[in-house]
């Protein structure tokens, strides 16, 4: 794969600089853009593979900028976003963002999500066997094992976690996680959630003192990883 | 005294003043076989005193005048009437007169320059503790905001005298202040959010046992700590509360006993549920609170007499608010074996969906 491009629409000069130093110091070409304006020309001229969108631009335009992008634009987008503002971050995943980064974030952090973003994108085919440290999954015979022990899992737990192991490395709402695996009457029913994910963790876990591979993004949902 | 004045009305005033004069005329009359008239100006004086001390300057002032009348009409002879016959008896009538009024005004003026005198007292706090703030504050956001500076100029300007060591050191001081720096502006935001008085919690169901494991483990990421011991009740139900408030008051509290113990020491979480009131518990073996300051240890900008650097000094003041914010309390005690143990209690509904089990 050639170097992946990456288009930044940040308002701030200095995190636009900091984010071209460490992405072209890690192999990917950079395009910037200080408004969300011409951002979108941006995309539209040199369509990028990747786009890091800061949500919170001046006059709220990180939200229409990305309804406006969704409309055409099938990559990935990341948003970034500062501490506190879960509620802005939910409202992007819902309306098609990927994935979120919360300034101030770590460079490893960013390049595993861009990775992470990025691979779903070459594989549309996503594998039917998911290895997670040692819990395997295989979604065409739907078994699940630890180690080499089966897992018995409930209908539900087994549809909770297969969604969860298709979106590897992503985060998933409430809303999407409700909607997804109990219907869109239940989108209001967090209640369920708290308590499958609970069953879910105790079966598949291995050290409850460190959760792994369901990882709470507090406020605003989970996130399966296999890393 | 001063606030009982502050609650009763003016109409009210003038009424309990004319009822005091009243019962005060009424028992001498009662009495006028026994006593003579000259005493019962006495009497009426001590009324027209009391008087001074509850009320504000008009009722007093009225007081004055309508004991003097009632003086002259019910007791000076000729009794009942306005009549002053007798030339000692007006002297004394307008000396009692001149007393009751200079009476009723130094009073209050006492009153009021003592008022003065407190509210300027209470400014000057003020100005005190303003400051106390802002010291802190700034010295707060000053600390880490030299270290970056010093260490970036070092890095920028003295790169070749430094060895790789000294380098990888300058870069880690730059990193544990940004660090710092975040956590502290985090905290003042969470603060403005309590003082501007519109935090409405957010509620939803929580998992309390998932929610104590990931902030221990987001605790520990951040201070390399690795001796939080965990005594969750996994049977607790699930509580309709605010995630992120509760995550904070948890991290808060664990940050906390991390770094203001020993590295060797035990830090211990535990969760239960007693009758819809959710418990946590967190506690250390460390050298605990002085005992004298556990009560101040919630206010804003409070930091312990002999504390060490690194804190923030709102940490606790932002448990304390969420705490409360969802209706619930957090106390401070020392243990007897030694070292602090935080108790939180929160009322709120829980769910134990028992049923979904199965599905």
């Amino acid at each position: 794969m050639n170097n992946p491009a990456v288009l930044i629409i940040d308002d701030e000069a200095p995190i636009r600089r900091l984010l071209q130093i460490t992405l072209e110091s890690n192999g990917y070409n950079v395009l910037q853009a200080g408004t969300g304006k011409e951002g979108t020309v941006m995309a539209a001229t040199h369509p990028p593979d990747i786009i890091l969108l800061d949500i919170g631009l001046p006059d709220d335009s990180g939200h229409n900028i990305l309804k406006q992008l969704r409309e055409w634009y099938n990559q990935p987008i990341i948003i970034l976003s500062v501490q506190s503002s879960e509620e802005d971050i939910v409202k992007a995943l819902d309306a098609g963002a990927n994935d979120y980064l919360v300034k101030p974030f770590r460079t490893g952090e960013l390049l595993a999500r861009l990775r992470s973003a990025l691979r779903k994108n070459v594989n549309e085919e996503s594998p039917q066997i998911i290895i997670a440290g040692d819990l395997q999954l295989d979604l065409t015979a739907r078994i699940v094992k630890k180690g080499n022990e089966p897992v018995k899992l409930t209908a539900t737990e087994y549809t909770l976690l297969a969604l969860f192991a298709k979106n590897e490395g992503r985060v998933l709402t409430h809303h999407y996680l409700l909607r997804e695996v109990w219907g869109p009457g239940y989108i209001n029913q967090s209640q369920y959630l708290r308590v499958f994910i609970a069953q879910l963790r105790k079966k598949i876990e291995q050290d409850p003192n460190r959760p792994k591979p369901i990882i709470t993004e507090s406020g605003v949902g989970y996130r399966f990883t296999a890393e | 005294m001063a606030t009982l004045i502050n609650r009763i009305s003016k109409p009210m005033q003038y009424f309990y003043c004319l009822l005091m004069v009243c019962v005060a005329a009424g028992t001498c009359l009662f009495f006028i076989g026994q006593i003579d008239y000259r005493i019962v100006a006495f009497l009426l004086l001590l009324v027209v005193s009391v008087a001074a001390v509850l009320f504000d300057i008009l009722p007093v002032l009225f007081t004055a005048v309508v004991s003097a009348l009632a003086w002259n009409f019910f007791f000076i002879p000729p009794r009942f009437t306005l009549r002053i016959d007798n030339a000692e008896d007006l002297v004394l009538f307008l000396m009692y007169f001149v007393i009751a009024l200079v009476n009723a005004v130094l009073t209050y003026q006492i009153r009021k320059a003592q008022k003065e005198s407190l509210a300027k007292e209470e400014k000057a706090n003020t100005i005190k503790l303003y400051n106390t703030l802002l010291n802190s504050l700034s010295h707060e956001l000053r600390t880490p905001i030299a270290t970056i500076v010093g260490a970036t100029d070092n890095l920028q300007n003295f790169s070749d005298k430094l060895t790789d060591i000294n380098k990888y050191e300058l870069v880690n001081e730059i990193s544990k202040a940004s660090f710092r720096l975040n956590q502290q502006v985090e905290n003042l935001l969470n603060m403005s959010r309590l003082e501007s008085g519109f935090l409405q919690p957010k509620t939803d169901w929580c998992d309390i046992t998932a929610l104590i494991y990931d902030t221990v483990k987001r605790t520990e990421e951040n201070t390399g700590f690795r001796n939080i011991s965990i005594q969750a009740d996994p049977n607790v139900p699930l509580f309709k509360l605010d995630e992120t408030m509760m995550e904070q008051v948890i991290y808060n509290l664990l940050y906390n006993a991390v770094i203001y113990t020993a590295p060797d020491s035990q830090v211990v979480i535990s969760s239960a549920c007693h009758a819809d009131v959710l418990e946590i518990i967190i506690e250390d073996n460390g050298p605990g609170f002085p005992e004298n300051e556990i009560a101040d240890v919630f206010g804003k900008f409070y930091r312990l007499k002999n504390s060490r650097a690194g804190g923030t000094g709102l940490g606790l003041s932002i448990v304390k608010g969420f705490v409360e914010a969802q209706n619930g309390s957090v106390h401070l005690q020392n243990k007897r074996t030694g070292g602090a143990k935080f108790t939180i209690n929160i009322p709120a509904e829980t769910s134990y969906l028992n049923h979904l089990k199965n599905e």
